[in-house]
Order: structure tokens, then C-alpha cells, then sequence
């Protein structure tokens, strides 16, 4: 039992910062109908930014607390990101815009594979032990452990999401961010500016694969140039399983993806008597995309929509 | 009109090379004939430090030998490194070897890890191209029949076979659980260890898997602490063995952390931080500074790369024990000096270099290391004389 509780502890947290990512994921395709592939590269620009200052910060010599360290290096990366965000949808989506939305899928690649290899020349190849800022001292409750670097990432990534909800539906500019979804032209008309609440909504998704991936990093302690292709993926499989350019349903679909995954590499070894082992880990996510795809494509949540030309 | 010395130049350059190609060519003055020598280990991806490191040893010993100037058959040669990127895949590990034999090197260092090695081998041997790695220390590698596959580090099943019974008889370990990456090092070396430790009297209580590219352990290590094992064996890499060592501490496992020579690096210890200290592992080979070049090489190495990972001094060898036996046998060419290299008796940076009938270092000694105040402590070496055969 106790393993079950562990596993499942496990799963939040890592389902939590799936979540945050698939945020990012959701309110693009939402908005654009686009896939941005590239934002696993933002989480990924994130997490390094913020190593970079992290690092020259304990460098400097000047005694600050872990914490506070932590919170300078978000306070740097965020801003970056948001930037990067912004440049990527300026510079290679918005031209795009009127094309076929193949093109605009493989810009994204594109844009995927010169963000992997700019920052693999700024900071090289190696993995980077990111430092550890906040007090790993394990708590035990019945049986799990858990630390407190573990209830910080699930807290801060539930009020992230709670303060975004708010702001697609209680204000001003989640309102025009909805029209938009609903129909960009007509929209349009009615006085939304659309380009900027296009740009918005990259640049907020941006700043929070920017927190994503310090939570990343931090929490398996390493940080490294490819770091946020595998975790785009999945978390691009929980936004389909939530259904994709659904809000709450990507953050559902990050939590359940987080749980499934740990709870499927903690049992396969012993339901199939060893004939798959744990290493199959990372396999759940993908069976889990093509069982949504196949039995539920509109995913968990998400409306039949029409197909928007 | 500028281009006129530069074809002429090339012309001499090609003709030098066909004469000596022939055997019968006299030194031509100026041209020094090209042999290529191949280098591969992952570049780019999780173990690209070590990929590095492998890269950098090999290239000292070719500007060395380019300073210093060799003759082989009576021409001046001019060593050239081609180095390639296998990326730690044994996929990409057989493109890698086709194009350096399509590029006609002399000779290959590497791979670096088992899994691309034994693969690649086939090629190689196909090609008739002699191959030395630094670091591929599968048993397979040297036992698939191939005259020119060779290795100038002791195998796994001795390491293993240390490794089993240091944990057993020193450290006391009586429950052990064992984590492997499923490469063919991690997975080869994972299997000897659990033979070694069982038949020494501990009991094996969890076999769990990871992969080379992971880095959430968490799901294991649950699975692993509710066995309680005194100790965990882990057969891979260092940037596997970092991370989950530090998630070790913080899933409060109390296991002791044995490893392999893929986790024996200065790169463990920066990303295990502080979790690092009381880590075993051991290293074929001696301990660097108990080296008899060792002292040379580190400084020499330092000047030009910056620290050594842990490979660096064998690729080293490797290359210098390779054009040890095209000096001996007066030609670089694969069919003519592959006989001299089975035979050769060589005394390198990392100890004496002599291959028994398989290709796999008569003497290797193990050396085991322990994780004290962030450095690695030398416990101890075991073995040296006898051949890692079985």
C-alpha cells in the first residue's frame, strides 16, 4: 500500500509539471489551431537561463538564501522566455498565419531543432547538475515520502494554473482571448486586436514553460540542451488526452499522464512477471496518445468541434 | 593564376600517396603520406563529456606523433583523426563505422560504449580494419571470433566478478537490488555482477531497468526501497547514476550505491552533488597517478582539454599501441600490420599493453573507488596478472 501511496505521489508531482506545460500546448492550438513544437525548446531555454544565473550567482560569492536564489534565477528566465515566445510567434508563425497549417507544423520543428541546437552551442552538451536551492529534507506520511521541493512544485503549479482560469474567464483580455478562439475574423470586427492577443497568449504560455522547467530541473537536479524534447511530447500527449485547447482539461490530462506513467513503471515489472520491466516508462505516454486517438480523439474533455477551415 | 601551385601541390601530394600506397614509393621531400585513424563515441547527447574525453586522448597522441614525426615503410606519415559521433546509439554507431570505412581509415578507435561497439565491429571486420577500444568493456565485443577487434581495458566479466564480491565480503551487503540501463555495457555488466554477488551468499532482492537516456528514477527507487536492500548495484553511465543517486536521498533510500567504470567520472560527482559522498565504484586500469605515464599524461592532457573524465588515457593508448604495430610491421595498411597489433608488447601511459588470443588485455587490473568529500578515494586494486578470461 504504502508503495501505491509512493507512486502516486510520484505521479502528481511529475503530472503537475506536465500540466504546466501542456498549459502552454493547449492555449496555442486553442487560439492558432497550431501545434507549437517548439515549446518543449522554451521550457528547455528556461530551465538553462536559469541554471546561467543560478550558477553566477552562488559564483559570485555573495551569501543569499536557496530560495531567493531560486527566485532571482525565475525572475530572470521568465522574462527571457516570455521574450522568446514572442519572437517565435512575430517571426515564424505570424507569416504563416494564412498558409496551410502544414506549414505552420513544420515551421515548428524547425523552430524546434534551432532552439535544441542554439542552445547546445551556448551551453554545450553535457548534463548540468542544477544545484539544489530549496531543502530536500524527506517528510513522511504514511509511508510516502515526500520533500519539500515535491509540495512546493505541486502548490505553485496549482495556483500558476488557478490565477490563469481566472484570467481567461473573469477578465477583460480572457474575454478577447476567447472571442479569438471562437473566430479570429469576427473577433476581429468587434474590435480585438488580434495579433496582440496572439502574441499574449504565446508570451504567457512561455513564461510558464518557463517556471516549468526550473521545476524541472530542480527536481531531478539536472538540466541539459535536449531536455525539453521528450517532455514536450508528453506533455503535448496530455493536452490530446485532455483534449487539446481545453484549459482544465490539460491540466487534467498532465495529472492523470504524471500518475499514469509512474503508477505503469512501478506495476509492469510485476504484472507481467518481468516480461516487461520498468524501462518501459516512457511508453505509457504514447500508448495513452494513440488509445485517446483512436477511442476519443475530441480527448477527456474536449467538444467535438467542428474542423475550423 | 593563384590556383596553379595549389593543383600542382596536390598532384605531388597524390602522387606521393599512390607511390607509397604501392609499398615501393621512396620519401618524397616535403609530402608526407596521410593515414587516416578513426575515432567514434557519442558527441552530442547525455554521455557527450565522456565522448569528448575519448576524442581528446586520441588527438593528443596524433599531435604528438605528428610532432614528434614518424616513418612507416621508409615514408614520412602524417596521421590524421577522423572523429565521428555514434550519439551513444548503436544505430547510428554502424552508419558511423560505414563512412569512416568508405573514408579508407587505417584503423578505428572506439566506440566508446559496448552497445555501439559490438555492432560496429562486424563492419570493421568486414572491412579488414583493425579496432581498438578504449572502453567497451561487454565480454561479447572480443569474443564474436574477429581478429582485429581488440580492447585496451579489462572486461566485464572480471569487473563484474570484483565488483559481486568487494559488495558481498567488504561491504557486507546481504540484500542487494540491482538497477541496469539495458545497454549492452549496463545490462553485461549488471548480469556478471548478480552472478558474482549470488554466488558469494547475498541475495538478489529487486532487478529493476532504466535507459541510458532517462532521468526520472523515482518509480524504481519506490519499488526498490520497499525491498529494503542493503545495497544498490547500478550498471550504466554517469549521467544516469548523478541523478538518481541524488533522488535516492531524497526518497530517504538507505542503500549503499555500487557502480561500474560508466559512473567512476568527475561528472558523477557534479551532478550527485552532496548525495555523492560514500559512493563505491570501480575503474579497470590502475589509479591515474599509479600510472607508470600517468603523472606525464595528466599534465600534458590538463594543458591542452582541461580536466580527464576517466577514458582519456586509453584512448591514448589505443592509438599509440595501434601505430606501434604499423611501425612494426613497416606499413599502415590494415592486412599488413593487423598481424604485428595481435602480437604487440607495448608499454603505454595506462600500463603494459599485450592482447591474448581473443583481443582482450592480458592484464587488467580492477581498481575500486570510493566518493570522499567530493573526490574519488582509491580503496583498492584487485587482480593484474591474470588475463580477464573465460
Amino acid at each position: 500500500m504504502d508503495i501505491f501511496l509512493q507512486q502516486l505521489v510520484n505521479g502528481i508531482v511529475l503530472g503537475s509539471i506536465y500540466a504546466l506545460v501542456a498549459l502552454g500546448y493547449t492555449m496555442v492550438y486553442g487560439i492558432l489551431g497550431l501545434i507549437n513544437f517548439a515549446h518543449g525548446e522554451v521550457v528547455m531555454i528556461g530551465a538553462m537561463v536559469a541554471l546561467t544565473v543560478i550558477q553566477l550567482l552562488i559564483g559570485s560569492g555573495i551569501a543569499l538564501p536557496g530560495p531567493l536564489i531560486a527566485a532571482l534565477g525565475l525572475l530572470i528566465a521568465m522574462p527571457v522566455c516570455m521574450a522568446l515566445g514572442y519572437v517565435i510567434e512575430r517571426v515564424a508563425y505570424r507569416p504563416l498565419r494564412a498558409a496551410p497549417r502544414l506549414a505552420a507544423l513544420i515551421t515548428a520543428i524547425g523552430v524546434s531543432i534551432l532552439l535544441q541546437n542554439l542552445a547546445m552551442i551556448v551551453w554545450g552538451r553535457q548534463y548540468h547538475a542544477f544545484p539544489a536551492l530549496l531543502p530536500a529534507a524527506p517528510h513522511t506520511f504514511a509511508g510516502a515520502t515526500v520533500d519539500d521541493l515535491q509540495i512546493f512544485i505541486v502548490l505553485l503549479a496549482a495556483a500558476i494554473m488557478a490565477g490563469l482560469l481566472a484570467l481567461v474567464h473573469r477578465t477583460r483580455l480572457g474575454r478577447a482571448m476567447r472571442a479569438t478562439s471562437q473566430n479570429p475574423a469576427v473577433a476581429g470586427l468587434m474590435g480585438v486586436n488580434v495579433n496582440t492577443v496572439i502574441s499574449i497568449t504565446f508570451v504567457i504560455g512561455s513564461a510558464l514553460a518557463a517556471v516549468a522547467g526550473i521545476m524541472v530541473a530542480a527536481y531531478y537536479g539536472i538540466a541539459h540542451y535536449f531536455m525539453g524534447f521528450t517532455l514536450g511530447l508528453k506533455a503535448f500527449t496530455a493536452a490530446v488526452l485532455g483534449g487539446i485547447g481545453n484549459l482544465a482539461g490539460a491540466m487534467l490530462g498532465g495529472l492523470l499522464l504524471g500518475v499514469i506513467e509512474s503508477l505503469g513503471a512501478g506495476y509492469i515489472g510485476p504484472l507481467t512477471g518481468g516480461f516487461l520491466g520498468s524501462h518501459y516508462q516512457d511508453v505509457f505516454a504514447f500508448v495513452v496518445l494513440i488509445l485517446v486517438l483512436v477511442f476519443r480523439p475530441s480527448g477527456l474533455l474536449g467538444e467535438r468541434v467542428a474542423e475550423r477551415s | 593564376m593563384i590556383r596553379k601551385p595549389l593543383v600542382l601541390a596536390s598532384c605531388a601530394l597524390a602522387a606521393a600517396f599512390m607511390l607509397a600506397g604501392c609499398g615501393k614509393g621512396a620519401p618524397q621531400a616535403g609530402a608526407a603520406v596521410v593515414v587516416r585513424i578513426g575515432q567514434v563515441s557519442p558527441l552530442t547527447g547525455p554521455q557527450a563529456h565522456l565522448g569528448k574525453d575519448n576524442d581528446n586522448g586520441a588527438r593528443l597522441a596524433i599531435e604528438e606523433l605528428n610532432a614528434k614525426g614518424v616513418t612507416i615503410g621508409g615514408a614520412k606519415v602524417k596521421f590524421e583523426l577522423v572523429s565521428e559521433d555514434d550519439q551513444a546509439d548503436p544505430k547510428t554507431g554502424t552508419i558511423v563505422a560505414q563512412k569512416l570505412v568508405d573514408a579508407r581509415v587505417a584503423g578505428v578507435i572506439g566506440h566508446l560504449n559496448s552497445g555501439t561497439t559490438i555492432p560496429a565491429s562486424r563492419i570493421y571486420h568486414d572491412a579488414g580494419i583493425p579496432q581498438i577500444s578504449p572502453s567497451a568493456t561487454n565480454p561479447k565485443y572480443t569474443h564474436q571470433g574477429y581478429q582485429g577487434a581488440f580492447r585496451v581495458m579489462a572486461n566485464d566479466v572480471q569487473q563484474g566478478k570484483v565488483l559481486g564480491e568487494y559488495a558481498v565480503a567488504k561491504l557486507g551487503a546481504k540484500k542487494i537490488a540491482i538497477i541496469d540501463d539495458r545497454t549492452a555495457y549496463g545490462q553485461g555488466l549488471a548480469d556478471e555482477f548478480e552472478k558474482a554477488a549470488k554466488a558469494t551468499g547475498a541475495a538478489i532482492v529487486a532487478r529493476e531497468y532504466t535507459t541510458d537516456r532517462a532521468t526520472d528514477f523515482r518509480s524504481i527507487l519506490t519499488n526498490v526501497k520497499a525491498k529494503q536492500p542493503d545495497l544498490l548495484f547500478y550498471g550504466g553511465m554517469d549521467a544516469q547514476a548523478g541523478p538518481m543517486v541524488a533522488q535516492m536521498k531524497t526518497l530517504a533510500v538507505k542503500a549503499r550505491f555500487l557502480a561500474g567504470d560508466g559512473t567512476q567520472s568527475l561528472e558523477f560527482i557534479k551532478l550527485a552533488g552532496a548525495a555523492a559522498d560514500g559512493v563505491v565504484a570501480s575503474s579497470p586500469g590502475v589509479p591515474l597517478d599509479k600510472m607508470p605515464g600517468g603523472r606525464g599524461f595528466t599534465e600534458r592532457f590538463t594543458a591542452k582539454y582541461g580536466q580527464i573524465q576517466i577514458y582519456a588515457p586509453y584512448a591514448y593508448d589505443a592509438v599509440m599501441t595501434l601505430v606501434n604495430a604499423m611501425q612494426k610491421a613497416n606499413s599502415a595498411q590494415p592486412a599488413k600490420y593487423l598481424p604485428e597489433l595481435a602480437k604487440i608488447s607495448y608499454q603505454g601511459v595506462t600500463g603494459p599493453i599485450a592482447f591474448d588470443e581473443k583481443g582482450d588485455l592480458r592484464s587488467g587490473p580492477i581498481t575500486l573507488y570510493v566518493v570522499k568529500g567530493g573526490k574519488w578515494d582509491t580503496l583498492e586494486t584487485v587482480g593484474g596478472g591474470a588475463a580477464a578470461q573465460k
